[in-house]
């Protein structure tokens, strides 16, 4: 059996008397995008400061690639690259500069550490910025560039905190492209989210969190099965006809959907997406004429909902924006 | 001091239970940080600090113009009082004024690094393998420049109001010598306040608490023969007095005094405290 790229027992911190991390038990495989989904104040950064070093364990214990973090943090570092939920570049400095204070900060020569530097600016698209001083990067920019630094050293383990949070969505795929890649290239990838869809794209395995504890964990797969399905949503151009459309979908699907109140939306829950393309037909040969249809994928608020029986507290998971 | 891959020290024995493995399989790990990272990861925190110095000239005012002026302001304010003319208050104020000077570079030190500690780079600092001390050990060794900035206008400027040390130009060399090598132990006080505060304005007050009694109640501007007893047995107890007499031994007669040996012994009592006193709460913040 391989050794799991992290191994946490029992993991608890407190911060007077908030126990941010309340017995968390995490076994991570190597080679793999892993997930910690949870809300606001879950306790996903706690988590993996501890991992990483950055905090101390106040309670249980973790291992990183078999080496035990408490004991021998010097090694752990050694072995990981963290990229904090904020920049941890040095804000007065160029990105080239930033990368190389690193690499020589790790060990590398003046010349391997420019050479490094430079191949990492090509590779995150920074080498046309790479004179400029970080107060006039972009958001996407920064968080670029705070991924390309926890790199240098190509560790086999990589903490991503939040990697997308405050992104626009063609930054946030170029981020998700960079993560998938870095798995291709051997490395295993543990990365908090807020966000559902996020973990559902890039981790093969996800740990949901909540005030403290861990609640579930599985598969996405198997997270959404525990939600149930996804939705299908039709809205009809000719509200009078919403009740025929509602027949024709309980004939495909063999169960009956809901109308809206104002009856010109029809919503069916999937046990199988594929069915959704069916249903459209169905109603297409039926002449009838949709306005719009969706599918509806489970929000993380619904999974909240089926694994702690409460929404998800504070601020709704959504529409946070951090920097 | 470089510090290739295949010349790296003490690779880990094969025998360390989890390590073994991951030995085996190519990983070059070290078990901790050897003397010559440390140095060579110090050098390279320096160089980010001289960056950054150069970048933000408008913060060295502190050891440009604050000298001069106070070389100026005290030579003729006290020049005549004291020591009859200005010219012969020259050898008792010069020593005076870079200790002034340097002390008020070291609280900027202890100030600095807390500011810098509140940035994400820390955090960075924290998570890679490198040794505890050199993110403070850097910035202290960047500000020996400071330093050294400020001793040499200070002294350019009494040579211009007609200071003509006795020591000649070794002697001023080993004054400036000795007041930089006090600047650097006396900042570890200053950084230790900037490991322990919660803010970089609480460093400045608890700095200018301790600055003030330090300098003013010295022998850095008056003789103290004038003093009350109370007022001298402080001053004579003072390290930055004995810094004071120390460099103007070295700088007007050239002689490698008692007081040299007091001021330097003062140096590395101070530096032996706060050093590892700083570490250990910088560590311990993580
Ligand atoms: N340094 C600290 N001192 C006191 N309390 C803290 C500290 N850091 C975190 N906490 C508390 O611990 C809990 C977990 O915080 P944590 O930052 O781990 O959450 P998170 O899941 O990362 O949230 P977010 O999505 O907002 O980043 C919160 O209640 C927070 O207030
Ligand atoms: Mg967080």
């Amino acid at each position: 059996m391989t050794t799991p790229a992290v191994e946490a027992t029992g993991l608890v911190k407190r911060f007077g008397d908030v126990r941010a991390v309340d017995g968390v038990d995490l076994t991570i495989a190597p080679g793999q995008v892993f997930g910690v989904l949870g809300p606001n104040g879950a306790g996903k950064t706690t988590t993996l400061r501890m991992l990483a070093t950055l905090l101390s364990i106040d309670a249980g214990s973790a291992r990183v690639l078999g080496v035990d973090v408490a004991r021998r943090p010097h090694v752990v570092r050694q072995l990981i690259g963290v990229t904090g939920q904020y920049a941890s570049v040095d804000e007065k400095l160029t990105a080239r500069e930033n990368l190389r204070l690193f690499g020589r900060l790790q060990g590398l020569s003046r010349s391997a550490s420019a050479a490094r530097a430079d191949d990492l600016l090509e590779r995150f698209a920074l080498t046309a910025d790479a004179a400029r001083p970080l107060e006039q990067y972009s958001g996407g920019m920064r968080r670029r560039l705070d991924l390309a630094a926890s790199l240098i050293t190509s560790p086999p383990l990589v903490f991503l905190d939040e990697p997308t949070t405050g992104l626009d969505p063609r930054t946030r795929g170029q981020m998700w492209d960079t993560i998938r890649e870095l798995v291709r290239s051997g490395s295993t990838v543990v990365l908090t989210t807020q966000y559902l869809d996020e973990a559902d794209q890039l981790a093969s395995r996800i740990a949901v969190i909540d005030r403290g504890r861990k609640v579930a964990e599985g598969t996405p797969g198997e997270l959404k099965r525990l939600v149930g399905a996804s939705s299908l949503h039709v809205e009809l151009r000719d509200a009078a006809r919403a009740p025929e459309a509602a027949g024709i979908v309980e004939r495909v699907l063999g169960e009956q959907p809901s109308l809206s109140p104002e009856a010109s939306r029809v919503v069916a829950s999937l046990p199988d997406a594929n069915r959704a393309g069916d249903v459209l037909i169905a109603l297409r040969e039926a002449g009838l004429d949709l306005a719009s249809a969706s599918i509806a994928e489970p929000t993380l608020d619904e999974v909240f909902l089926a694994l702690t029986g409460q929404p998800t507290q504070g601020e709704a998971a959504d529409d946070q924006e951090v920097a | 001091m470089s510090t290739t891959a295949d010349s790296r020290p003490d690779t880990l024995a094969p025998t360390e239970d989890g390590l073994s493995r991951l030995v085996a399989e190519g990983h070059d790990l070290r078990p901790r940080v050897t003397f010559a990272e440390t140095v060579s990861q110090t050098f390279a925190l320096a160089g980010r600090s001289v960056t950054t110095m150069r970048r933000n000239a408008d913060q060295l005012f502190d050891v440009t113009f604050q000298p001069l002026l106070f070389t100026a302001m005290f030579a003729y304010i006290f020049g005549g009082a004291i020591s009859g003319d200005v010219r012969s208050y020259l050898p008792l104020l010069i020593p005076g004024v870079l200790a002034q000077s340097t002390l008020t570079a070291c609280m900027a030190t202890g100030v600095q690094l807390r500011e810098d500690m509140e940035k994400g780079v820390f955090d960075r600092f924290t998570s890679l393998p490198i040794a505890r001390i050199a993110p403070l050990a850097g910035p202290a060794l960047a500000d020996l420049l400071r330093y050294a900035l400020a001793a040499v206008l200070t002294v350019a400027a009494g040579l211009a109001m007609g200071f003509r040390p006795g020591g000649g130009v070794l002697g001023v060399l080993a004054g400036g010598a000795l007041i930089m090598f006090a600047g650097w132990s006396l900042a570890w006080i200053f950084t230790w306040f900037g490991t322990v505060a919660s803010s970089a304005r609480a460093v400045q007050g608890y700095s200018m608490m301790i600055l003030f009694p330090l300098t003013f109640l010295s022998n850095a501007y008056v003789p103290t023969d004038t003093l009350p007893g109370w007022l001298r047995a402080f001053v004579h107890v003072n390290p930055v007095s004995h810094i004071v007499s120390g460099v103007r031994d070295l700088m007007n007669d050239g002689a490698v005094t008692a007081q040299v040996g007091w001021a330097v012994l003062g140096c590395v009592v101070v530096a032996a405290i706060f050093l590892p006193l700083s570490v250990r709460s910088y560590a311990r913040h993580l």
